[in-house]
């Protein structure tokens, strides 16, 4: 019975081809809609998820200051290279220590300049930052515990410097310091927190620390896990090892923090998912509205159909059988709809995403949800209708003109 | 689900005192006003009368369409006033077939799948549908117009597929509700010489409603109608038809 129901009601809807789509249009663009939305919500999500990964999800990031900002002592100290060496040293399962200091200065070619962010560190900050120099070299071992002054230009600023002419071996100023250029980066774009990755000078820890800045302080400590070491594990090592070394009496706050990376990505993917679960409820009031489309016209139809509804009971169809009718047209007009929203709204954000530069990320839950809803929908609002139909008494229906 | 009825050496028709009434203390109509009938099987019976004559609720109450507002309806020893919608449209389903004035069959869809109809809610197989389908339009001798809808048939023809859906159920009972009103002379006479000859070949009881005296000749028993109430009932020859249109040769009158 289920069967003939359904062949009856898709002969139904291929009767009045163009009915039957203007009926369901209203669940072809609440779905589209929901779709595309989604999609792309999700899409920008994965690009921030992977821009974050690009900073190393098993990173942690040791920067003096508390937490929170408490009143009063804001300018905590910064670490010493003992510091550093103590967490190579002791902390199991760091794999990469980079200690940095950094500062804003102006980096100056011939009659251009740009003002950048100036970092001192070691050769592990390329690898813990995942940085890679396409043109020239990195610094040597020898040249950067003689604290030689040498640099590397991220490719923004070899871009605002440079232009396209050569940089390396050339002489660049920045603030004071005279440095060579030994390398260039290969550009990273935005982070996903929206800096510039690319607009970044590094020169070797010691020539920061003497030439630059005046002090022997490290103003942060960048650490990589170890391949299936757990950054938590990591990270409590090094708040213990620092309370101690930095002599903070217990139930004092930490003067400084370690920052997990993986904690960042998760809030920031969290807040770009919640937007996303916005943007698709918004999509899911307009579902609702072509539900009601088709409660509109299936109720029409009822009234159009008076008639065959009377035929129908008189030959023998009971009440419920005649709901069943009436209520799988709906549904089925419903999931055809749904149907066909799910490949606008994918072809919609396929196109929107391309544009957009974000992955196409299809998740098929999304689809499978969407689908299933529209169906829903054609229950909800098809059951009025059909209930209409079934309570028609077969004797006036017959004589309905 | 299966049919509610018990015996079937009960008359296929029987009213007890059947009253139907519409409406309360002054404005009470008594459409059926104690009426005593009984249609056995095998029989050809014409309900005749002027409209509100009552016949047409007579009708509707033989066809487990509706039931009396008092006295008893055995439709084959089951009393149909005591049954639910449901049951109702099962017997319906089982033992009556309709046939209409207005033909009423299914627009934009085919004469085989029209007379199919009944059999679908009887959960008939596809094959046997169509096996059956396509045997009852043979019967009706509109087998090359299987494929056709009701708007490429004529008239006639239309109100042969909606016997053929009517028979293929094989019903105990064929209700005809004034099965030749809307079709011109010459058409008339075919669609009540097909239903003689279904009455006489394969004894398929039948009850036809009509306001058209001339269509009494071809049946074996007429039950006249006035108020509510029979007036007169028996052989066509022997029963006095009543009103003005009876009289006169059905050629001089208009269309219904």
């Amino acid at each position: 019975m289920i069967r003939i129901t359904l062949v009856m009601a898709l002969r139904q809807i291929r009767r009045n081809t163009l009915r039957s789509f203007l009926t369901m249009l209203g669940i072809v663009i609440g779905v589209g809609a929901v779709i595309a939305l989604v999609t792309i919500g999700e899409g920008a999500t994965a690009k921030v998820t992977a821009d974050i990964g690009k900073l190393g999800n098993n990173l942690l990031i040791v920067s003096p200051g508390g937490s929170r900002r408490s009143s009063g002592f804001s300018q905590a100290n910064g670490f010493t290279k003992e510091d550093v060496d103590a967490i190579r040293r002791d902390v199991t399962g760091a794999e990469k220590v980079a200690p940095t200091v950094g500062r804003q200065a102006l980096a100056v070619w011939g009659n251009r300049n740009w003002r950048t962010s100036v970092t001192g560190t070691t050769a592990e900050y390329l690898d813990v930052r995942a940085y890679e120099v396409t043109q020239g070299r990195p610094f040597s071992e020898t040249e950067i515990n003689a604290g030689q002054p040498l640099c590397i230009l991220g490719a923004s600023v070899k871009k605002e410097l440079f232009a396209d002419s050569p940089a390396v071996g050339e002489s660049i100023r920045v603030d004071k310091l005279s440095c060579e250029v030994v390398g260039v980066l290969a550009a990273k774009g935005q982070s996903g927190m929206g800096q510039d990755q690319d607009d970044v000078v590094l020169l070797p820890l010691r020539a920061v620390q003497r030439r630059l800045v005046g002090s022997n302080d490290v103003s942060s400590i960048f650490v990589t896990a170890a391949e299936n070491r757990s950054t938590t594990r990591i990270k409590e090592q090094i708040e213990d090892l620092l309370r101690e070394r930095r002599q903070i009496a217990a139930g004092a706050e930490d003067d400084f923090n370690v920052r997990d990376m993986a904690e960042i990505a998760q809030t920031v993917t969290s807040a770009t998912g919640a937007l996303t679960a916005l943007l698709g409820a918004i999509a899911a009031v307009s579902l609702l509205v072509g539900g009601i489309g088709i409660m509109n016209i299936m109720l029409v139809n009822v009234t159009e159909r008076t008639r065959e509804i009377g035929i129908r009971l008189a030959i023998g169809a009971m009440a419920r059988e005649v709901l069943l009718q009436f209520l799988v047209e709906a549904v089925v007009l419903a999931m055809i709809g749904g149907l066909m929203g799910i490949g606008f709204g994918l072809a919609g954000s396929y196109a929107a995403t391309r544009a957009l530069g974000v992955p196409f990320v299809v998740d098929p839950k999304i689809l499978i949800i969407a689908f299933l809803f529209s169906a829903l929908v054609g229950v909800m609002f098809g059951y009025l209708p059909a209930h209409k139909a079934a309570r028609l008494n077969p004797i006036e229906a017959l004589r309905h003109e | 689900m299966t049919a509610v009825a018990p015996d079937t050496d009960h008359p296929v028709v029987e009213f007890q005192g059947v009253y139907k009434i519409y409406g309360e203390g002054d404005t009470e109509v008594r459409a059926l006003d104690g009426v005593d009938m009984r249609i056995a099987r095998g029989e050809f019976v014409a309900i005749m009368g002027s409209s509100g004559s009552g016949k047409s609720t007579a009708m509707n109450i033989i066809g487990c369409l509706d039931a009396p507002t008092r006295g008893q309806y055995l439709f084959r020893g089951v009393d149909v006033g005591s049954l639910d919608a449901d049951q109702r449209a099962l017997l319906r389903r089982h033992y009556v077939g309709f046939v209409f004035q207005g033909y009423n069959l299914l627009a934009r869809t085919t004469a085989l799948e029209n007379v199919e109809l009944p059999l679908v809610y009887r959960r008939v197989p596809a094959r046997e549908r169509h096996d059956r389908g396509m045997e009852a339009l043979v019967a009706v001798g509109l087998a090359d117009r299987a494929d056709h809808t009701p708007a490429e048939l004529s008239g006639g023809q239309q109100q042969r597929v909606a016997i053929a859906r009517a028979l293929v159920t094989n019903p105990s009972l064929l209700l005809a509700d004034e099965p030749t009103g809307n079709l011109d002379s010459a058409r008339k006479h075919e669609i009540m010489e097909l239903l003689v000859r279904l009455n006489h070949e394969r004894g398929i009881t039948i009850a036809m409603v009509t306001h058209e005296p001339d269509m009494g000749v071809y049946v074996s028993r007429v039950v006249m109608f006035k108020d509510g109430r029979i007036t007169d009932q028996g052989k066509p020859a022997d029963v006095e038809y009543a009103g003005p249109i009876s009289k006169r040769p059905l050629s001089a009158r208009g269309q219904a």
